[in-house]
């Protein structure tokens, strides 16, 4: 597996990540994901000012192959949206970590962040996920 | 992901070295992509891929009882088949749904080659032996004799050329010659499931490596199951288990012009001739998305809260760069321009009835 996962990012086990900067959780897919989505067409977000639970559903991605859902890896407000993934999916594939993030949320509880997985740990999940 | 228990091409090693991701496709572990599906796409619309199709059955149906065998278990007329040409065709069911959706190959009026669907060989060649009973033929699963390659593309003839003895320029869309590929005899006919001019190749398994690799050498890229899916909807080809099965007709699957009900008798053929009288219950169609998302197979449709519909084939039409994809809706709402709603996870997406096929090739 030749995924590097960003050590200051933390890892939920439906393959989104946090990166966190203050009390601002930043959330994507991992490049672990893209790859297993193939090209991504469209993706369906939430508003700004929406509140989500950690592990409701955010949102959808839609790749030519299939549809997945994605899910809150942290509890907060959604305070920021990526505009540009509406015209350019494709950055969620090329930039997963970087451009294709895909909102910002204003952690309610910044200690919540602990219960996901370190990069190592997530390694090591997909590595088990992947070998069956 | 490799299975044990999946059934594998000849070129299963040779596509897993080129990077292939591989996955269960009714039994068989072949690659979905290679590079990814939006390049492969477009290599076969603009340039050249090749697909290995060696899943698909074939069978041979032998002796002077054949050609009234075949035109027993068919809808379209095989009688207009000429040696050296290729039909495509419904097996039927005396229902009218479809067993499974063939090609026959004629080479001579007693002697034919049929390519059936992989997951429907088995069924398919016990449908027609049965069929066969008492008949002087002779059907014989052959499906382990060949490995099938599909040359797809604008430049698929000039790729092949160099590499066969066959001439390609006179096998005009829908023949075939026998010949040389690369040394080993080959079926060659112009066919494919791409919407795009190109060659099915059929050669022993033992050879299907060497000449997908040396095509590949040449420039054809190596396309998955993903690209297509994606073309072979656009060319509004339909998809057996997807699009068309046992429960729906040629007529309803709008295939009417496979259907040939003044040949003869045949299997289905008095439900087809009612339905082509008095126009089907329901039509599959093409649509295209209004609102943002992608109906995909098995998703309902909806108009005024009532279910009357479902998608069975959709997607993101890479040419287009739209969602598209085929339902079955009733009659009277399968008119071009007719709006209705696909409830995609829960939400009523609005959708309208477009012509068909979404894309076709420039001459």
């Amino acid at each position: 597996m030749t995924t590097t996962a960003p050590e200051d990012n933390r890892y939920a086990r439906s393959h989104e990540y946090v990166h966190v900067d203050g009390n601002v959780g930043t959330i994507g897919i991992t490049e672990y994901a893209q790859k297993e989505l193939g090209d991504v067409v469209f993706i369906e977000l939430p508003q700004v000012g929406a509140q989500l639970e950690a592990t409701d559903e955010l949102g959808s991605i839609e790749s030519v192959k299939a549809v997945s859902e994605l899910f809150a890896p942290v509890t907060g407000e959604v305070v920021e949206v990526n505009e540009l993934l509406r015209d350019k999916p494709e950055l969620v594939n090329t930039d997963p970590y970087g451009d294709g993030w895909m909102i910002r949320i204003k952690l309610s509880d910044p200690t919540e962040v602990d219960e996901l997985m370190s990069a190592e740990e997530y390694e090591e999940y997909i590595e088990t996920e992947s070998g069956h | 992901m490799a299975d044990e228990n999946l059934k594998k091409t000849p070129l299963n090693a040779l596509e897993k070295e080129l990077g292939g991701k591989m996955v269960d496709f009714g039994g068989w572990e072949l690659p979905v992509q290679f590079g990814g599906i939006l390049e492969e796409h477009a290599a076969v619309r603009e340039r050249v891929g090749i697909f290995d199709v060696s899943h698909m059955g074939e069978l041979t149906v032998r002796g002077t009882g054949a050609l009234d065998l075949l035109q027993r278990a068919t809808c379209n007329d095989v009688s207009k088949l000429e040696d050296g040409r290729a039909q495509y065709n419904g097996l039927l069911y005396p229902t009218g749904g479809f067993v499974d959706d063939i090609l026959i190959y004629r080479n001579s009026r007693d002697g034919y080659f049929v390519v059936v669907n992989a997951s429907n060989s088995d069924k398919d060649y016990e449908w027609i032996a049965d069929l066969a009973k008492g008949a002087d033929v002779e059907v014989k699963n052959v499906s382990a004799d060949y490995a099938q390659l599909a040359l797809q593309g604008p430049n698929a003839e000039a790729l092949l050329q160099p590499m066969t003895d066959v001439a390609l320029a006179p096998i005009k869309y829908y023949r075939f010659g026998t010949g040389n590929v690369d040394g080993a005899p080959a079926i060659v006919s112009r066919t494919g499931y791409t919407g795009e001019d190109g060659f099915e190749i059929y050669v022993a398994p033992e050879h299907g490596p060497r000449i997908m690799k040396k095509l590949i050498d040449a420039g054809a890229v190596p396309c998955g199951l993903g690209a297509r899916d994606t073309l072979r909807l656009e060319a509004k080809m339909a998809l057996y288990g997807n699009d068309i099965d046992h429960s729906t007709t040629p007529i309803e699957a709008d295939l009417g012009w496979i259907v040939k009900t003044e040949k003869g008798d045949f299997m289905g053929r008095d439900v087809l001739e009612r339905e082509k009288a008095e126009g089907p219950r329901r039509k599959l169609v093409g649509f295209e998305m209004i609102d943002r998302g992608i109906g995909r197979h098995g998703y309902p449709i909806v108009d005024g809260g009532q279910e009357i519909g479902v998608v069975t084939s959709g997607t993101h039409s890479p040419t287009l760069k739209k969602a598209i994809g085929l339902a079955y809706l009733p009659l009277d709402k399968s008119a071009p321009g007719t709006e209705f709603q696909v409830l995609i996870r829960g939400k009523e997406t609005r959708a309208r009835v477009v012509p068909t096929p979404f894309y076709k090739r420039p001459k």
